[in-house]
């Protein structure tokens, strides 16, 4: 393997995801485990950029670290019993290794054997012309002969989703 | 694609769904402005509102096909927006359906307690038929998630409305974490289809399919399949999908329910029906082996389970509510015949859009009697029925019309309903399927008639006090019963007619 400088990031970005991911799940503190889990998302994100996929480390920074994160951080400060909460609640840590390995194990062989279709056919996809760069991507969003009318309809189910929130999570009528 | 777009002669395709997102922010305004006294009329507004827009996909129907074409030239006649919505007679029939069903809902919930006097009730509700009106019509993946999520998001809303009832909220919960679970299940096999076919228009997965690129990766596809057709079982509460209905149904304040049963579940087979259609062609090979079959096998054994399972659990019930939500899962078992004789091309489809239609009207007019006889007695049990005969004649006899069409009894829309699809499976050689249905309707028909009885049979005590009706109430009973007596009688080939004339531009 050649070492330039895309194999340093690489190496800096992968540690940083599997660091971060080995944190989330041996610090004892709620708290602690959400702050790894957004320094694993971080990495993830950084290497999706290493990907030429600048669009999707965005959504990965955006969605990931500031919605999903931050809710369990939410989640659990609003449950105060939770925050000082050290003890390992999970009996069968055995259990929970075995199927991470199964699952590992999958993953791996995924991508490394052709089970799904031999590997030339894999080598032959070409990226989708539909949508080549984050611009293509922010025209197809507006583009009547592509994907405007979902775009649209998708702002009016949130507004729905908004106001539905409301009426179920206010006090009184 | 890669024309120059046209906005005008695009916008036809949706101009029911740009009409019901000027209601919405009507009603939105209404809710706004108008003081506590007059908001009875933001019910009037969204009823009316809908009942006309039902008339948009009529006056704005389907571009003309010419004759003697190939599917890919009839494809570029039909499809719009660049391919997300197909605008065809399925979507045009089952369009007026679910703008329908949202009329009568509105109309239906005017003086329950607790939501009819709510704008944002109502706009949940027009937005939920944005969302069935898109479905009807979708043709391409992501709008098929879209449009489903934007039924669903708004039903989760509407069941648990009444926040003070822990039924209500009980029945919201439960079909949000269902719901939202079997969401994830469809949009992870909707995004592996995507993954492995680089297509996301079904009628472009349907040449892929048939491509050799399909021959060197049968399975992951195949799988991705099977997760969206579980989606869509739980959608059309197939069973082995069906355990959200009967809690869901029962605790839903009861106009939701009759939405749900009819306008959720209408979209639901509208979508299944093109997804098959298109996706699964009748003459398609894979691998020298005739899928079809198997997906004809599939189709006809959750019928016979569905059927099985939702009459026979009906036979217990003592709560209308949930006698209805039984009821309901047996009669998308009956639909699924339909699909299951898609052998038969375009009778099938035009039976169940037709089985359809008339279940609408039928089960919007159970509904509304079961709304105003617990808005006014607070009950549901089947047993408190008693002596409505005396109490409301009127009353009565709209349900007795409802529980016969149900049942599949003429002079009621019901008898037609069941003929049409039993005559698709014997065309399609399903006989056997054919007579397992019928079978099963007069199963059904004793729990439909032991509520009849129940209201003209036995006596209560309360048989001289007639039950409070306003006249939004009679409305909605007068049309719909009506529509179900035409449907029986005079109306029934008309409407098959016009969903068969046409059904053809779906085969090519």
């Amino acid at each position: 393997m050649e070492f330039n400088i895309h194999s340093i990031v690489f190496l800096i970005f992968s540690v940083i995801t599997l660091g971060g991911g080995l944190g989330t799940v041996t610090s004892r503190n709620l708290i602690h485990g959400a702050v790894y889990l957004i320094v694993s998302l971080f990495g993830v994100a950084g290497l999706f950029i290493l990907l030429s996929a600048p669009f999707l480390a965005a959504i990965q920074v955006l969605v990931y670290i500031g919605a999903i994160a931050i809710l369990i951080i939410f989640a659990v400060m609003l449950t105060r019993s939770m925050t000082r909460m050290t003890e390992i609640y999970n009996r069968q840590w055995s259990l929970s290794l075995v199927v991470s390995a199964l699952l590992f194990v999958l993953l791996l062989v995924g991508i490394i054997l052709p089970v799904w279709g031999p590997g030339t056919a894999n080598a032959a996809l070409q990226p989708s012309e539909l949508v080549a760069t984050t611009v293509d991507l922010g025209v197809a969003f507006v583009d009547g002969n592509q994907f405007v009318l979902p775009f649209e309809v998708a702002s009016l189910l949130l507004t729905a989703a908004m106001i539905g929130a409301i009426v179920i999570a206010r006090d009184r009528d | 694609m890669g024309n120059e777009f046209d906005f005008l002669t695009h916008l036809p395709a949706i101009m029911p769904e740009i009409g019901l997102a000027i209601l919405a922010i009507v009603v939105l305004g209404l809710d706004l402005f108008l003081p506590e006294s007059r908001r009875r009329s933001i019910a009037l507004v969204a009823g009316i509102g809908l009942a006309a827009l039902a008339l948009t996909p009529l006056l704005w129907g389907p571009p003309a096909v010419p004759t003697g074409i190939g599917p890919e030239e009839q494809n570029q006649v039909l499809l719009f927006w660049g391919g997300m919505v197909r605008h065809d007679v399925l979507a045009q029939v089952f369009k007026v359906m679910v703008l329908l069903a949202g009329a009568f809902t509105s109309l239906m919930s005017i003086d329950v307690n607790g939501i009819g006097r709510k704008g944002e009730f109502y706009l949940t509700i027009i937005v939920a038929t944005l969302g069935a009106s898109l479905m009807s019509a979708a043709a391409d993946l992501i709008m098929i998630f879209v449009a489903l999520e934007t039924t669903t998001i708004p039903l989760y809303i509407l069941a648990g409305f009444k926040r003070n009832d822990g039924r209500s909220a009980e029945s919201g919960m439960k079909y949000f974490l269902f719901g939202s679970f079997m969401s994830a299940v469809m949009l992870y096999g909707l995004s592996l289809l995507y993954g492995f076919t680089g297509q996301t228009n079904i009628y472009a997965l349907a040449d892929f399919l048939t491509s050799p690129a399909f021959g060197e990766n049968p399975v992951p596809v195949l799988g991705a399949m099977v997760l969206i057709l579980v989606g869509f079982g739980f959608k059309i509460s197939a069973v082995p999908f069906h355990f959200w209905t009967p809690d869901v149904y029962e605790g839903a304040p009861t106009p939701v329910t009759a939405y749900v049963s009819v306008a959720s579940k209408a979209a639901s087979f509208a979508l299944l029906l093109r997804f098959l259609v298109a996706v699964f062609p009748a003459d398609m090979m894979i691998g020298g082996a005739e899928i079809h079959g198997f997906w004809v096998q599939l189709a006809a054994v959750t019928a016979v389970i569905t059927m099985t399972l939702g009459n026979v659990v009906a036979l217990a019930q003592r709560n209308i509510k949930r006698l209805l939500a039984y009821s309901s899962i047996a009669q998308a078992g009956y639909t699924l015949i339909g699909l299951a004789a898609i052998g038969a091309q375009e009778q099938s489809v035009a039976a169940v859009a037709f089985y359809m239609f008339m279940y609408t009207f039928t089960n919007l007019l159970a509904f509304a009697v079961v709304v105003l006889f617990s808005e006014a007695t607070g009950s549901e049990t089947i047993a408190d029925l008693a002596g409505l005969s005396r109490r409301s004649p009127w009353l009565a006899l709209t349900m007795t019309i409802a529980l016969l069409s149900l049942g599949g009894v003429p002079p009621a829309a019901g008898f037609f309903g069941k003929f049409f699809l039993f005559q698709a499976a014997v065309a399609a050689d399903l006989t056997w399927l054919a007579i397992y249905g019928v079978l099963m309707s007069i199963i059904a028909l004793y729990y439909y008639l032991v509520v009849v009885k129940v209201m003209y049979v036995d006596r209560s005590e309360d048989e001289s006090k007639p039950i409070p009706m306003s006249r939004p109430y009679a409305w909605v009973l007068g049309v719909t019963s009506i529509a179900v007596l035409i449907l029986g009688t005079v109306g029934a080939q008309v409407v098959f007619d016009w969903a068969l004339a046409n059904a053809s531009t779906l085969f090519a």
